[in-house]
């Protein structure tokens, strides 16, 4: 299928979907369309995933790889300046103890927390992703979300994490959301013309079955997401494997369809090494290798970070180390 | 970008110790054969040997049932259900707590990955004896009939495709309903037989309650004709079994056989197409292929035949082949150079009569006997490919117009033992379930088992279940009272 334009996602759409006008009814019917998921199947593979034992040399340069895909993440209402510069200069300085640690992918904060956080990074490679949207809810009116957009991009987000209508999402009304993220991403372009990555949040914890992650991967796709995300991480289950699983497949068959590569991003509830590796098996194994670098995978974690960093001291130095020995940024308050 | 290459990670082989040789285990002990020809079991993977083991001549077998017979008699039938239900217990918790051992073992002696009787063959083995103790004592409320009662010694013959399980599936329900038994593994895969011996010493089982013969079709052949025996179960080969069928005819013997397969794996335009993938992969390379309930026929809509062969190629070269004892390993090596012998004849002559062969061509280590996974396609059901069960990892894919065509292609076969429905649809499933002529049929999914669920087969498949309730009638008589 050809995709002719991708500046004007709904033109794509239309194009994808064999219709001559975008309606809800068109977009139902590709969703509704698109191949059931099972879930104790889905469930089955995710474990069998789960069950890979990668050691020596393989697991080094996956803790690497994981280390240098998180997104390290605060997003409370008790973030402070000083809270988000020390998370930023944990992500310049992962492991003080060991230079040669990769830098996570990005620093994830508030809109407001934006400008400080870009100003501790400097000019490190290191991104700046923004929540926006009226996040975690999604609970406001299209002007205000991009006000909130557009507030982040303005204080220098290179990255823009936003949520879906989860609640037009469930009542059928597939267009609207559509439109949202379509308008989202116009708004994520500067005035220089460069734009912010859009990370769509789908929060699969709201939506429940599978059925529907594969539905909304494949809405937000359409409508022109440059990742797609699990989670807010306010939501309980947040990111698992057979989500994310679901989640691959449809990136995945999104390249065969239309040659473009989409983004994947688990958030929320991977806090160990284990875990992220799990991850990478299912990236490496169900997308592909071509997911297996941070333009195309993320975590999105807070804590995730130390694991990888005591298992990376641990096949250093052959032992294990201690919390007392990783740096913390970012330890709970309470 | 370097890729994300597994490093090697064996399982320890240090959890086994191996004797240099095996003797036979009757009435509680390792005792000598007597006029046999010791013979070698070798790792399939690697073709080291790795023991030398006993083959128990007529002599033998007349030894091992007459101690089943005596620890029948004075012992086995005179105790309670509820002390029968304790020795299972005894030996279900024992081989969990050396469930590493015995998966081990059983990676060496029969080739199949350790994930696999990590994961599958050791605890379901396991899994079958806690159920089994559970009905030792409840037998009167089985609805088996009035006043059910053991057969007495029940000769059993096991294959070498699941030596462990299927050791589990026979002696447990037979131990449950107060038969002892006379046992004789496969000569190729006799090493987790003899290691359960020592489970069941370790356990202090009654001697003679479970004995256990090594050798090849001549020790078989011995149990089955053997006028001491008074029940048979055997599962294996349709040959052989028809060859039991026949010997044990106007005797009183009673038999159960689980013979072969060629099983149907439908797959309907609206299945969840990544699951059924999944399931198409594990319902022929699971073991090497070597199931007898293996999918090895995909029927699979005409409409979306294409897609899912593209998709199931794809997720072929993702699969694992190599080191049994990789923990990463998906598919490991074929059972026997006879077996490889014969799935390399028969792929010929599928390409012979025109079916178009494709694998991943990925490399197979150099010594031990490999097979890789292979998929046929524009196979006709007049093949002998569709037709014959060639028990290693080769597919045979078929295409169906409507659920009618599925069915009369399903059904279209000498075997019967299962087959597996890939349908969102639940109508579909039960219509499909109700019209399938074969034992066990999955609904989106393929090859699980649980001890809870009966398994047997229709027609050339063989007759009696095991497992589940049904499995307990193959090992109780029954009156009718006046």
């Amino acid at each position: 299928m050809s995709t002719p334009d991708s500046a004007d996602p709904t033109a794509r759409a239309r194009d994808l979907l064999g219709v001559s006008r975008l309606t809800n009814r068109a977009l139902s019917g590709a969703l509704h369309g698109l191949h059931g998921v099972d879930q104790v199947g889905c469930e089955l593979r995710a474990a069998a995933l789960g069950t890979r034992s990668i050691k020596a040399d393989s697991k080094r340069w996956a803790i690497d790889l994981a280390i240098s895909m998180i997104d390290l993440t605060t997003l409370e209402g008790a973030d402070t300046p000083g809270k988000v510069r020390g998370l930023a200069t944990r992500a310049l300085v992962p492991d003080p103890s060991d230079p040669s640690t990769p830098s996570p992918a990005a620093v994830c904060v508030y809109g407001d927390m934006v400008a400080t956080a870009r100003e501790t990074l400097g000019d490190s490679p290191i991104r700046v992703a923004a929540v926006a949207t009226a996040f975690p809810s999604g609970r406001a009116s299209l002007p205000v979300k991009l006000a909130d957009t557009k507030d982040a991009i303005a204080a220098g987000a290179d990255e823009i994490d936003m949520v879906i209508d989860r609640g037009a999402f469930l009542a059928g009304d597939y267009l609207t959301v559509f439109r949202e993220i379509v308008a989202v991403k116009q708004a994520c372009t500067r005035a220089d013309g460069r734009a912010a990555r859009l990370k769509v949040i789908m929060e699969t914890g709201e939506l429940v079955t599978l059925d529907n992650v594969r539905r909304a991967s494949w809405l937000c796709m359409l409508a022109g997401a440059d990742f797609i995300k699990t989670s807010t991480g306010k939501i309980s289950p947040a990111a698992t494997l057979p989500v994310t699983l679901v989640m691959l497949e449809a990136v995945r068959d999104w390249r065969e369809h239309t040659g473009d590569m989409v983004g994947v991003k688990p958030a929320g509830g991977i806090r160990t090494s284990k875990d992220a590796i799990s991850f990478l098996v299912a990236v490496h194994e169900v997308a592909g290798e071509d997911w297996l670098d941070n333009q195309w995978f993320r975590f999105g974690a807070s804590s995730l970070l130390n694991d990888l960093i005591l298992q990376r001291q641990r096949m250093t130095i052959g032992a294990y180390s201690g919390a007392d020995y990783i740096a913390d940024d970012a330890p709970s308050a309470y | 970008m370097p890729t994300f290459d597994y490093a090697p990670a064996p399982e320890s082989r240090s959890v086994v110790t191996l004797a240099p040789s095996y003797d036979l285990f009757i009435n509680g002990e390792f005792v000598d054969a007597s006029g046999g020809t010791p013979f070698a079991t070798i790792n399939p993977a690697t073709e080291e040997t790795l023991a030398m083991v006993a083959e128990a001549s007529a002599a033998d077998v007349d030894r091992a049932v007459k101690a089943a017979r005596t620890a029948y008699t004075r012992v086995w039938s005179r105790m309670s259900g509820a002390d029968r239900g304790k020795y299972l217990y005894r030996i279900a918790r024992l081989l969990q707590e050396r469930s590493r051992e015995f998966a081990v073992l059983e990676t060496l002696d029969n080739g199949k990955p350790i994930k696999e009787t990590r994961d599958v063959d050791v605890p379901l083995a396991a899994a079958h004896f806690f159920y089994h103790a559970g009905w030792a004592d409840k037998l009167e409320y089985a609805t088996l009939g009035a006043n059910p009662r053991p057969y007495g010694v029940v000769g059993q013959v096991i294959p070498w495709n699941f030596p462990l399980l299927m050791l589990a599936w026979k002696i447990a329900p037979a131990l449950a309903c107060g038969n002892t038994v006379v046992l004789k593994p496969a000569e190729t895969t006799p090493l987790t037989a003899l290691l359960f011996a020592e489970i069941c010493q370790q356990a202090e089982l009654p001697p003679g309650v479970v004995n256990i013969v090594t050798g090849a079709g001549a020790t078989g052949q011995a149990i089955v004709d053997h006028p001491g025996i008074d029940k048979l179960a055997f599962t294996g080969s349709t040959a052989v079994g028809k060859m039991i069928a026949h010997a044990i005819a106007g005797t009183r013997k009673k038999a159960t056989l689980e013979l072969g397969g060629k099983a149907a794996n439908i797959i309907f335009d609206d299945a969840p197409i990544d699951q059924a993938i999944e399931g198409i992969v594990s319902g022929i390379f699971f073991n090497q292929g070597q199931v007898c309930c293996a999918g090895s026929r995909l029927l699979v809509q005409e409409s979306i035949a294409e897609e899912v062969v593209r998709r199931f190629k794809r997720r072929l070269e993702t699969l694992r082949v190599g080191d049994p004892l990789d923990k990463n390993t998906d598919v490991g090596a074929i059972n026997s150079a006879r077996q490889l012998a014969r799935i390399t004849e028969l792929a010929a002559v599928g390409e012979a009569e025109g079916a178009v062969r494709w694998d991943t061509g990925c490399p197979l280590p150099k010594n031990g006997f490999w097979f890789r996974p292979t998929v046929f396609t524009e196979v006709s059901q007049s093949h002998r490919i569709a037709q014959e069960e060639i028990f290693g990892p080769v597919l045979s894919v078929l295409t169906f117009r409507t659920p009618g065509e599925a069915v009369a292609k399903a059904n279209n076969t000498p075997y019967g033992l299962s087959a597996g429905v890939w349908t969102e649809k639940g109508s579909r499933i039960l219509w499909m379930a109700d019209q399938l002529r074969a034992g066990v049929i999955w609904a989106n999914t393929f090859n699980r088992f649980d001890p809870t669920s009966p398994f047997g087969g229709y027609k050339e498949s063989g007759y009696g279940r095991e497992g589940g309730r049904h499995g307990l009638e193959a090992y109780v008589r029954t009156e009718v009272s006046a």
